[in-house]
């Protein structure tokens, strides 16, 4: 945005860029649930899913807004009201705070940290604050057993997420989420640039690690005990009616969006294609249209990965709660650190 | 303002467009929702029979060892990045000092692993 002809104040260049964000945060919020949700969960279980909203139902996502929006909001009487109303609207925040790390093109990003994975990384856990809390506010046994197993399982699975990131640091020289993106397009496999080096071909350990903990931190299946239905009604989300209720669920498709983008730009070459096609050498020689044609990438490549999101979800019945932590602390760490020491022996030594 | 604090303040910006919005959609649904409560639609929900005790039930917290773990590889993976982004300029001194940190920190969930504490029943 700032690679524009026009010279445009800051207070424009920010009421841009706060709406690219909402268009960034609700876009594959909305996709993610109409397409896989509604569509291909049906179809996996033979069944047509939604049809009477537009054709194929395509409308049925604001049906079910203007549904929603309908809804009397009622908060328990035994509740902690105040804390029990704010709740979801961190959660919210935590997911507009995370969009804002993620480049979308050479210049259509919204911020450009140095530290961009740190920012990325922290920020991506505030939305346990407002699951514990909404938890603990509801005065519900249920909310509360669903608010603790949540927040035992994201703390679980934040470190192999982090020690996941750490081989693509090491790989890539830098931390700033551009800098990722240009080193993986501009580089080469053993000469050959023709598709750039998106370093899932050497951090595929990383890469799965990383989309493992993914689906831990968005709460679903096989990792949705925080939400268990069949014993905990719906967890932390039980007491909660309207639309504070579609808040929780908005954020929670939103965030397996931002997470799927933040993963392509780690590992899948983000908005980039590979440089050498044109003949570009850096950031600086990449052109204006690349800001029309990298936020279209970045959505091809967050519905290839949000699709395996869901399509794991669809597909494997839920862990056990000691079979979770377990799996986090026994298997993923020591994985990942030994994938960090790996990446790191061959980077010096090569 | 230089463009590193402008990056931050960008930050302050999308948590108040999501304070904006969150408000605009609940205020929507205020104006158009109904709000007739009434003593049996507040009660707690437990599965349609009256709720049991209080709702701040005691439970057993089980993770709290977890939760110290958690802190200690955390601060691990601070001090891990900056190492990550330089490799190069550290060489086979800062491969071997910063394996021998991860070493020293792996002990530390071995010995935690041995003492019984990874077990969540």
């Amino acid at each position: 945005m700032l690679g524009l002809a026009i010279e445009i104040p800051y207070w424009g260049q920010s009421l841009l860029r706060v709406l690219g964000g909402i268009v960034a945060v609700l876009l594959p919020a909305g996709t993610i649930v109409y397409l896989f949700l509604f569509k291909m969960m049906s179809f996996m279980q033979s069944r047509l899913g939604p049809m009477e909203a537009g054709p194929y139902g395509s409308m049925q996502l604001f049906a079910e807004v203007g549904k929603w929006l309908q809804k009397e909001d009622i908060a328990p009487e035994a509740a902690d009201v105040r804390i029990f109303k704010m709740a979801p609207i961190i959660v919210l925040v935590s997911t507009f705070l995370l969009v804002a790390v993620v480049p979308f093109g050479p210049d259509a990003y919204f911020t450009n940290f140095e530290v961009g994975v740190f920012y990325a990384l922290a920020v991506g856990s505030v939305s346990v604050i407002g699951i514990l809390i909404a938890g603990w506010a509801s005065a519900n046994k249920y909310s509360l057993l669903g608010g603790l197993r949540a927040a035992g399982q994201l703390i679980a699975y934040e470190l192999p997420m982090v020690l996941a990131v750490v081989g693509v640091v090491i790989q890539a020289g830098t931390m700033n989420l551009q800098g990722i993106v240009v080193a993986q397009n501009t580089g080469e496999i053993f000469g050959f640039a023709g598709i750039g080096f998106p370093f899932v071909i050497t951090q595929f350990v990383g890469f799965i690690i990383f989309m493992i903990a993914v689906q831990a931190e968005l709460t679903q299946a096989p990792f949705d005990m925080p939400i268990a239905e069949s014993e905990l009604v719906s967890g932390y989300m039980t007491e909660y009616s309207g639309f504070r209720f579609l808040m929780f669920f908005i954020g929670e498709f939103a965030t397996a969006g931002v997470f799927a983008f933040i993963a392509s730009v780690l590992f899948l070459g983000g908005w980039g294609i590979p440089f050498a096609w044109f003949g570009w050498e850096g950031l600086a020689d990449v052109p204006n249209w690349m800001n029309v044609a990298g936020p279209l990438i970045m959505f091809a490549k967050m519905l290839l990965l949000t699709f395996i999101i869901m399509w794991v979800r669809f597909s494997y019945p839920r862990f056990r709660e000691d079979q979770l932590q377990t799996f986090a602390w026994k298997i993923l760490i020591p994985v990942s650190l030994l994938n960090i020491a790996v990446t790191a022996i061959i980077k010096v030594a090569v | 303002m230089s463009l590193f604090l402008r990056d931050y303040l960008t930050v302050v910006w999308f948590g108040l467009a999501a304070v904006l919005l969150a408000g605009l959609l609940l205020g929507v649904s205020a104006a158009i929702r109904p709000s007739r409560p009434s003593y049996d639609k507040q009660i707690a929900y437990e599965s349609g029979v009256d709720p049991v005790g209080m709702g701040w039930s005691q439970s057993q917290i089980r993770y709290y060892v977890f939760a110290l773990l958690f802190v200690i590889f955390d601060v691990e993976a601070v001090f891990i990045f900056p190492w990550a982004a330089n490799i190069e300029r550290y060489g086979v001194f800062g491969l071997v000092v910063m394996l021998a940190f991860i070493v020293l920190l792996l002990d530390g969930l071995v010995y935690a692993w041995k003492r019984g504490l990874l077990r969540w029943v």
